[in-house]
């Protein structure tokens, strides 16, 4: 049964929709108004606030600490400041990503790890040997999402902390909320301005009431995973176990991908000092991906012809879409569509997914599976490189 | 900066003296390097006593290869092999003791007329079954493993003559042979023979050097392993002339005849890599020597975590190799002695020129197990003694003796206390078991020494002081010894190479590690 986070005294109050889920062992809000709009539009026009405590927090300490997180990550963690927070995959001794999270440096010997998945085996034994200590802090720490053009602001108006105006993108700093010590970073699964704090639980409510009550001049809403959904498919980023399958979880080896199958390329560093995974990436890298990671923007005039056949508009979900869908080219299946959403803000319906690699020019035209009254049809669509959205950082 | 070898091997015990020598004389530019002053690793001969050149570690050489011998020409570099009229004797509180003798027929008159004409016949076909179980496994000792997960057609022919063996047996054999391995020695013996002390001796080379008793599965294969060297029932009880170490000296004198260097007191601190590849070692001190192949005779663990680095490993194979079972079982009594103690039971000193064994059944022998098996000193352990002097008087001065008792069992991880406490202890409870089968030992006893498992695990670098770097269980043999996946000598780095004990086929004084892994390097050396 999932168990409540910190905040759940306040978010259960909040929740009207009573629309819950499980993530991770805890119960999280799919939305607290009865339809995701207001929140989706929170984030995109103001703020949102999202419970995100269920996400494994892992820190590692020690002289060796580097070396450990270095050798864990495909990112050269050795360039991380302190004070500063990289995002990297890690991959499992045949290459294949297992996850993907944060990493931020506390100290020259201290990081703190972020994961979908339970990875503290993993971590522990790809530190054996070094001195360091590998502990699981995810119930010691709350997590809130700020996220939104307008949470600067929120954040400031909250701490009354104005060094944190110039906070800047991917890095963290201490500050006192409501009277608690938080840690602020910049950082985010929305593509738009953001920042997500870290707290002991117990001043998990005092940090939630605060920030209502400074973000009601602001708009600021509390939202539901629904609406971050459809705002990390615009901003084209990945989600685990929908645009890719865990290493750890894959049933058969063709569900496994390599950074390099999922547009994480840019995320290994291959000269770095070794890693786990770096030989089965150098032989990965030399052969080429298996798959391209792409953007898709689908066609509203091919829609209409498909709906118009039935004398229907488009039906487009409202929500994002976890269903795979099948891409073309010609007659041939060319790849898929594992993530998709109608983008309010864009007004475009726009997927994510992967494509064979030669296949996978920009601006080239594919077509994909629709469903139009239970008949299969294909629709015209477009490859784009994503992401869809994506605020300017200087902001 | 010191010139490049082809090949360095870490530790000059038998096995990686072995695999010098052949590679020498393959026209390799070999280093050894042994961290101890005496060459030997575990079966060494030292003057830890004035005047009394001990057996450390372990006596009998019974198993070592023929094939090596003639092929290191070992006799003409000084390597004699001793053997007495006994292979083993029982002495017995009771009554008259019991003596397998080397000539089979004298062993089942005395078996005749102590147990019953039954039981002699029994032993007659036990043996020679036993013998024609022995010519399978005797077939494998010399060939590299083939590796399951790759199923190259070539790895196997050389087994197609095992399996030819196999055949040769016959239907019945071969179906007994597989019935058999995986059972328990008690098991085993039970459907031969009646006689609780007969069985009592005979199980103590099914749980010989290992923490398991004569109830547990497998131990029938150690049984049979134990009986490679041509066993009549317990061991080989084959020594060497001047100490078990002089096999060694033999070797290394075969070994430098061939162009081997080898240095003493050089022991190893680290394997150097590069991408993934051997690129050398270095030295205590920080003497860096450059090689193709680095060789290691340490145990699998000491090899890939403490020379290696498990930082070197995929976390799955570090996880195999922290998942190796040690669990050393065995410690060692050596006590210097003024003359010959004689047993109860016993009618010559001839019946003591092979291994005395204590061990009056083989509930005798689990019991002593079951406090293993909680963590804690056998109460009343099994004891293998040998008294070496019998057989070559140069050990030790004039008139006196050396004997040495094998104890088991003495486990390594104690559930109270610890071993640099306990140690004198068990050599007191040793010499009072000792003492109430021989009286007089106590006061011949001149010098003593007690070696634990913790001291096997530091003076010897044996993991956990297990003497055979990894039990001998069948789960921990041939493609899955040390670990699966690297059953074939070359372990996950290119060009680092296993040539001790803990590689296929396993422990004793075979030599068959060393000449398999010198095989391998010579292929990846081509």
């Amino acid at each position: 049964m999932p168990i409540p986070t910190p905040f759940y005294p306040r978010t259960s109050t909040l929740s009207e929709s009573h629309e819950w889920s499980e993530w991770a062992g805890y119960l999280a809000a799919i939305t607290y108004e009865p339809t995701h709009d207001r929140e989706y539009w929170a984030v995109r026009n103001s703020a949102g606030l999202l419970d995100v405590t269920p996400l494994f927090k892992y820190e590692v300490r020690g002289p060796d600490a580097e070396r450990a997180v270095n050798r864990i990550m495909t990112r050269d963690v050795s360039r991380c400041r302190v004070g500063q927070v990289m995002y990297s995959p890690w991959c499992d001794e045949d290459g294949f990503v297992i996850d993907d999270g944060t990493v931020a440096r506390l100290a020259p010997d201290r990081f703190r790890i972020t994961a979908a998945d339970p990875n503290l085996r993993w971590f522990q034994d790809c530190s054996f040997g070094l001195d360091v200590e590998v502990v699981d802090v995810s119930r010691d720490l709350a997590a809130l999402a700020l996220q939104g053009p307008k949470s600067r602001e929120v954040l400031l108006a909250a701490t009354e902390d104005p060094t944190l105006a110039k906070l800047r993108y991917f890095r963290l700093a201490e500050t006192q909320l409501a009277g608690a010590p938080i840690t602020v970073s910049r950082t985010g699964y929305t593509g738009d301005l953001g920042y997500e704090l870290w707290m002991a639980p117990e001043h998990a409510l005092a940090v939630w009431d605060r920030l209502l009550e400074v973000g009601r001049d602001y708009g600021l809403l509390p939202i539901g995973l629904a609406a971050l959904d459809m705002v990390r498919i615009e901003a084209g980023l990945l989600l685990i176990e929908v645009d890719y399958i865990s290493s750890h979880k894959a049933l058969i080896p063709a569900q496994k991908s390599t950074p390099f199958d999922i547009g994480l390329g840019w995320t290994v560093n291959l000269e770095k000092e070794a890693f786990v995974g770096q030989r089965a990436l150098v032989r990965a890298k030399a052969k080429g991906p298996t798959w391209s990671f792409v953007g898709l923007e689908i066609d509203w005039i091919s829609l209409e012809e498909l709906f118009g056949k039935v004398d229907l508009p488009p039906q487009v979900t409202g929500r994002a879409s976890r269903s795979p869908i099948p891409v073309y080219r010609g007659d041939r299946q060319i790849g898929q569509v594992t993530s998709s959403v109608f983008s309010p803000i864009l007004k475009k319906y726009v997927a994510i997914g992967t494509v064979e690699p030669k296949e996978a020019q920009p601006g080239s035209p594919v077509e994909i599976e629709i469903t139009v009254e239970y008949h299969r049809e294909r629709a015209r669509a477009t490859l784009v490189r994503p992401p869809f959205f994506n605020r300017a950082r200087s902001e | 900066m010191n010139e490049r070898y082809d090949a360095v091997i870490i530790g000059g015990g038998h096995n990686g003296l072995v695999a010098a020598a052949l590679l020498a004389k393959a026209g390799k530019r070999v280093l050894v390097l042994e961290k101890r002053q005496t060459l030997g690793g575990s079966a060494a001969t030292e003057e830890i006593f004035p005047g009394f050149k001990v057996n450390t570690g372990a006596e009998d050489a019974g198993l070592f290869r023929p094939e090596l011998v003639e092929a290191l020409a070992l006799e003409r570099h000084g390597l004699r092999f001793v053997e007495g009229p006994a292979v083993a004797f029982a002495p017995r509180l009771d009554g008259p003791g019991l003596t397998l003798w080397r000539d089979p027929t004298r062993t089942q008159a005395e078996l005749a007329e102590r147990i019953s004409p039954k039981e002699a016949a029994s032993y007659h076909r036990f043996t020679q079954l036993v013998a024609r179980m022995t010519q399978v496994l005797d077939r494998a000792m010399l060939q590299t493993p083939p590796n399951p997960k790759e199923f190259d057609p070539r790895e196997l022919l050389p087994w197609a003559m095992t399996g030819l063996k196999l055949r040769q047996l016959g239907k019945r054999d071969m179906m007994e042979f597989l019935r058999i391995l995986p059972m328990s020695v008690r098991e085993f013996l039970d459907e031969w023979f009646q006689d609780p002390f007969l069985k009592g001796l005979l199980a103590t080379a099914g749980v010989a050097g290992t923490m398991q008793g004569p109830y547990a599965a497998g131990t029938a294969y150690l049984f049979l392993y134990h009986h490679l060297g041509g066993g009549q029932g317990v061991r080989a009880g084959r020594f060497v002339q001047g100490g078990v170490g002089q096999l060694s000296v033999a070797l290394a004198s075969a070994a430098t005849l061939h162009g081997a260097t080898i240095r003493l007191g050089a022991g190893v601190a680290r394997i150097r890599t590069s991408y993934g590849q051997v690129t050398g070692v270095v030295l205590e001190d920080g003497e860096e020597i450059p090689a193709r192949a680095v060789l290691s005779s340490a145990d699998p663990r000491r090899t890939l975590f403490d020379l290696l680095g498990p930082q070197e490993l995929e976390p799955r194979v570090m996880r195999r190799v922290r998942n190796i079972r040690f669990r050393g079982s065995t410690a060692k009594v050596n006590l210097a002695l003024r003359g010959l103690p004689r047993f109860h039971g016993q009618e010559s000193p001839e019946q003591l020129t092979g291994h005395i064994v204590i061990s009056p059944s083989m509930e005798y022998l689990e019991r002593a197990y079951d406090d293993a098996k909680y963590g804690r000193p056998s109460q009343e352990p099994a004891l293998d003694v040998v008294i070496p002097t019998l057989l070559d008087p140069t050990l030790a001065p004039e008139g006196a003796h050396i004997l040495s008792a094998t104890v088991q069992y003495a486990p390594y991880a104690l559930a109270e206390g610890s071993w640099d406490e306990g140690r004198e202890e068990l050599g007191d409870r040793v010499v009072a078991l000792l003492a109430r089968y021989a009286p007089e030992l106590p006061d011949l006893v001149l010098h003593r020494q007690v070696l634990t498992p913790l001291d096997l695990e530091r003076e010897y670098g044996l993991t956990e002081g297990s003497i055979y770097h990894g039990q001998m269980d069948l789960d921990q043999q041939l493609f899955m010894r040390p670990i699966p996946g690297y059953g074939q000598y070359a372990m996950p780095v290119g060009n680092l190479f296993l040539c001790g004990a803990g590689a296929h086929p396993g422990g004793g004084i075979t030599g068959a590690p060393g000449f398999n892994a010198a095989r391998e390097v010579l292929q990846a050396l081509r």
